[in-house]
C-alpha cells in the first residue's frame, strides 16, 4: 500500500515524497525504499544468480528487523537478466525509472555489468556488484598498462578483481601444484577472456609454459576436437576462463577422453551445480573464488542459518555473503545521508547521488569481511581462496591475500 | 598429424547425430517443401521424454535395460509432437504462401522451448542424463566411448531401416511418389495426408534417437539444446541436398568431420592462427555450406533444383 501511494506521488513531487507518512507503523513517519537486484534468476548461471537475490533479501530483512535506518522500511525488487547484457541494460533502465529504488545490487556477469554501468551513472544511482571481477569495470580498459581510470563513479563491487584472482590461481598452479604446462581456454566473454589472459601472463611470468590456447562458444556442447588437441599438447593442467555451464561439459569430455589432468577455473565455476552435473569427472578440479569461505567466518553464522532456514534453491556460498554486504552498504549509506539531513531523506534525485557519495565512504565489518572501497570503487578486501573438488564437495585448500 | 584418426572419429560421432536430426528436415522438405524449424525442439523434447522415463524407473536400474524403454518414451514424445505439429500447426496452412508455415514453425520452436523451460522441473539448468559408462575403448590410437558406439550403431540402423522402408514397402513407394508430385500422387489414389504424417513421424522418431544419443554422449540435456543442434542439422540437410535422405546422412557426416578438422588443424596453417580453434567450428561449418552451394547449388547428393510445372 505504502509503495503504491509513493509510486503515484513520487513522479509529480520533487522534494517532499519522503515526508509522506503511512501511519501503519505506530504513527511515526515511515517511508519505503526499494533496493534493486539484477542477476540471472533463470536459465544459465541461475544457480549462482539466485544467491544475489536471496543475500540481498536477507540483508533487507535484517535491516528492517533491527531498524538499521529508523523510519525507513526496505524492500527488494529483483529483476532477471538471464545473463544477457541487453536484458541487464533494460533492467537497469527499469530500476532507475522506479522512483522508489535507491540503489542496486548486481549483476552477476561482468559482461552484463558493462551494459548497465552507464545507465546507473546517468541516473546517479549506486550499483554495487557482489560478483563482477573484470578489472575494466572499475579501472578502465588500460588498467593492465598501469593507466587506471575509473569510468563510472556510481559503480562499486564487494568482490575483488580477476587481476588478483587470475594471479592467485597462476601462483597456486605453479608454486603449489608444480604444474609446468598449462593449456588455457576461454569463452570469449568479458569475464572469461579477461581471467584467462591474466592467468596466462602471470603463469608465463612465473616460468610456466603455455601448452596451447583455444576459445569456445558459450552454448557449445561438443568439445571432442578440443579434447583431442589438449591431449596432444601433453599439458598437465587445463585452465578455463568462463562459467560452469561449459566447464562441466569440458571436464567430463576431457576425462572421458582419457586426459586425466585437473581443470582449474575462476569463481564462475565455483558452484555446486558444477559438481552435480560433472559428477565424478569433477574430482580434483580447482576453482578460485573471491573472499574466504563464508561458512568459516564467525560473523556469517547467523546469515548462513537464516539462509538455510529459508530453504532457498540458490548457493549462498559464492556471492550470497557479498550480496548481503553490498545491500548493507547501501542501507547504511541511506542512514548516513538521512543523518546528515536532519533525519529526513532528501528528494529522490538528491538522495540517490548523496547515497553514491556515502557508499564511497563505506567502512564497516560485513559478514564476509571488512567492507570499504578504494578510489576505483573496488573492495579493499582482497582475500581469495582456492577450492578443490574432494569427495563431491568444494573444499577450501588455500586462502590468502593476493597483492600481485 | 597422428591426431587425424581421432579427429575423424570425433567428426564421425558428431556427424552421425547431425545426420539423424537432418533426416527429419529433409523428409518433411522433400514431401511438403516446408522447413520445419521446430524440428530441433522435437529432438530436444525426445531427450526430455527419455529422461522422464529414466526418472520414473526404479533407482539403480541397469542403464542397458532401461535404454530400450527410454528410447520408446523419447520416441513417443517426439512422434506425438511432430505429428501434432503437422496436424495443428502446418496442415491448416497448407496451400498458404510459403512464409506462413515458416513463421508458425519458428513460433512453435520457441513455444516448445519455453514450455520445457517453465514446466519441466529443474529444466532452467542443465539436467543430468544417465551415461553408458565413461571408460573408453582403444582402437589403435583412437579412443571411443560406449556412448559414441551407441550413436553410430543407432544412426546406421535407422538409416538402413529407412532406406529399406522407402525402397521396398508400399508406403515407401507412395512417399517417393508424393515427394515427386503430390497432386498427381493424390490422383493416383495415394492418401497424401497420411504420407505427410508418416514423414513427420519418422522425422520425430529419428530425432528422438538422436536426442537420447545426445544425452548419453554429453551426460546432460538442456531446454535450449535444440536450437544449435537443429541449425546444424538443417545445414547438414542442405549440404547433402535437401529432400534426399542419403544426402542428409552424408551432409551430417561431412559437417561433423569438417568441424572437427577445422578445430584441430586450421590454426596450424601459417597466418590462420586467429581463425582456428573450437570457437570457430561454427564459422567453418557455414563457410563449407556456402562453398558447396556456390559450386553445387543442389547440395552434394541433390539431383536438381525442382522446378515443377
Amino acid at each position: 500500500m505504502t509503495t503504491g501511494a509513493l509510486t503515484l506521488t513520487a513522479c509529480g513531487s520533487r522534494s517532499d515524497d519522503s515526508k509522506k507518512s503511512s501511519g501503519d507503523d505506530g504513527g511515526g513517519s515511515n517511508i519505503t525504499l526499494t533496493i534493486g537486484v539484477d542477476a540471472p534468476l533463470t536459465g544459465q548461471n541461475s544457480a549462482t544468480g539466485l544467491g544475489l537475490q536471496y543475500g540481498t533479501q536477507l540483508a533487507v530483512d535484517d535491516a528492517n528487523a533491527n531498524k538499521l535506518v529508523p523510519g525507513v522500511t526496505f524492500k527488494v525488487k529483483a529483476l532477471d537478466d538471464k545473463a544477457l547484457p541487453a536484458t541487464g541494460q533494460q533492467n537497469a533502465t527499469a530500476l532507475v525509472q522506479d522512483s522508489n529504488v535507491i540503489g542496486a545490487v548486481g549483476p552477476l556477469n561482468s559482461g552484463v555489468a558493462e551494459s548497465m554501468q552507464q545507465v546507473f551513472a546517468t541516473a546517479n544511482m549506486v550499483e554495487i556488484s557482489p560478483a563482477n571481477t573484470n578489472p575494466d569495470l572499475t579501472q578502465g580498459k588500460d588498467w593492465a598498462t598501469g593507466k587506471k581510470v575509473r569510468p563510472f563513479k556510481t559503480y562499486f563491487r564487494t568482490a575483488t578483481t580477476d587481476a588478483n584472482q587470475g594471479g592467485f590461481a597462476a601462483d597456486y598452479a605453479y608454486n603449489t601444484l608444480k604444474k609446468k604446462d598449462v593449456f588455457v581456454v576461454d569463452d570469449k566473454q568479458a569475464y572469461g577472456a579477461g581471467l584467462a589472459s591474466i592467468f596466462k601472463s602471470k603463469f608465463a611470468s612465473l616460468g610456466g609454459k603455455i601448452a596451447g590456447t583455444d576459445h569456445v562458444n558459450t552454448g557449445d556442447t561438443d568439445y571432442s576436437a578440443l579434447v583431442t588437441k589438449i591431449k596432444q599438447s601433453h599439458a598437465d593442467m587445463l585452465y578455463y576462463g568462463g562459467q560452469y555451464d561449459e566447464s562441466e561439459l569440458i571436464t567430463k569430455q576431457l576425462k572421458a577422453g582419457g586426459v586425466n589432468i585437473p581443470l582449474m577455473g575462476g569463481d564462475g565455476m565455483y558452484s555446486d551445480t558444477y559438481i552435480k552435473t560433472a559428477g565424478a569427472a569433477a574430482t580434483g578440479d580447482l576453482a578460485t573464488s573471491v573472499g574466504v569461505p563464508v561458512d568459516t567466518l564467525p560473523a556469517a553464522q547467523n546469515f548462513i542459518k537464516a539462509y538455510k532456514a529459508k530453504k532457498y534453491p540458490g548457493d549462498y556460498g559464492t556471492y550470497g555473503g557479498y550480496s548481503y554486504d553490498a545491500a548493507t552498504a547501501i542501507i547504511k549509506a541511506v542512514g548516513a545521508v538521512m543523518d546528515a539531513n536532519g533525519g529526513k531523506l532528501p528528494s529522490m534525485n538528491d538522495a540517490r547521488s548523496k547515497v553514491v557519495d556515502a557508499v564511497q565512504k563505506t567502512d564497516f565489518d560485513g559478514i564476509a569481511g571488512h567492507v570499504a572501497f578504494d578510489q576505483y570503487g573496488d573492495t579493499t578486501n582482497k582475500q581469495l581462496t582456492v577450492y578443490q573438488v574432494k569427495n563431491g564437495k568444494w573444499t577450501a585448500v588455500k586462502s590468502g591475500v593476493y597483492t600481485g | 598429424m597422428h591426431t587425424l584418426p581421432q579427429q575423424l572419429a570425433n567428426g564421425l560421432f558428431l556427424g552421425s547425430m547431425y545426420g539423424l536430426i537432418a533426416i527429419g528436415y529433409t523428409m518433411v522438405y522433400g514431401i511438403v517443401q516446408l522447413i520445419n524449424f521446430a524440428h530441433g525442439e522435437i529432438f530436444m523434447t525426445g531427450a526430455f521424454g527419455a529422461l522422464t522415463v529414466w526418472n520414473v524407473l526404479p533407482d539403480g536400474m541397469n542403464i542397458w535395460a532401461a535404454l530400450p524403454l527410454m528410447l520408446i518414451g523419447g520416441a513417443l514424445v517426439s512422434v506425438l509432437i511432430a505429428v501434432g505439429a503437422e496436424r495443428f500447426a502446418y496442415r491448416p496452412l497448407r496451400g498458404a504462401p510459403r512464409l506462413a508455415p515458416l513463421i508458425t514453425a519458428i513460433g512453435l520452436s520457441l513455444a516448445l522451448q519455453q514450455a520445457i523451460f517453465v514446466w519441466y522441473p529443474g529444466a532452467d539448468n542443465a539436467k543430468n542424463f544417465p551415461q553408458l559408462g565413461t571408460h573408453p575403448y582403444h582402437i589403435g590410437s583412437i579412443s571411443v566411448q560406449r556412448n559414441d558406439i551407441f550413436l553410430v550403431v543407432a544412426a546406421a540402423i535407422c538409416m538402413i531401416g529407412l532406406a529399406a522402408f522407402v525402397r521396398t514397402s508400399r508406403t515407401g513407394r507412395a512417399m517417393q511418389a508424393t515427394a515427386q508430385d503430390p497432386d498427381t500422387a493424390q490422383l493416383m489414389g495415394i492418401d497424401t495426408n497420411r504420407i505427410i504424417v508418416i514423414a513427420f513421424a519418422i522425422g520425430g522418431l529419428f530425432a528422438a534417437v538422436a536426442g537420447v544419443a545426445f544425452g548419453l554422449k554429453y551426460g546432460q540435456i538442456n531446454y535450449n539444446m535444440g536450437f544449435q543442434a537443429g541449425l546444424k542439422a538443417f545445414t547438414a540437410a542442405v549440404l547433402g541436398g535437401i529432400g534426399n535422405i542419403y544426402g542428409a546422412m552424408l551432409g551430417g557426416l561431412v559437417l561433423g568431420i569438417a568441424e572437427a578438422c577445422a578445430t584441430a588443424y586450421i590454426a596450424n596453417i601459417p597466418g590462420m592462427h586467429q581463425l582456428g580453434g573450437q570457437g570457430w567450428a561454427n564459422v567453418w561449418a557455414f563457410v563449407l555450406l556456402i562453398v558447396v552451394l556456390l559450386v553445387r547449388p543442389q547440395g552434394l547428393l541433390g539431383e536438381r533444383v525442382a522446378d515443377r510445372a
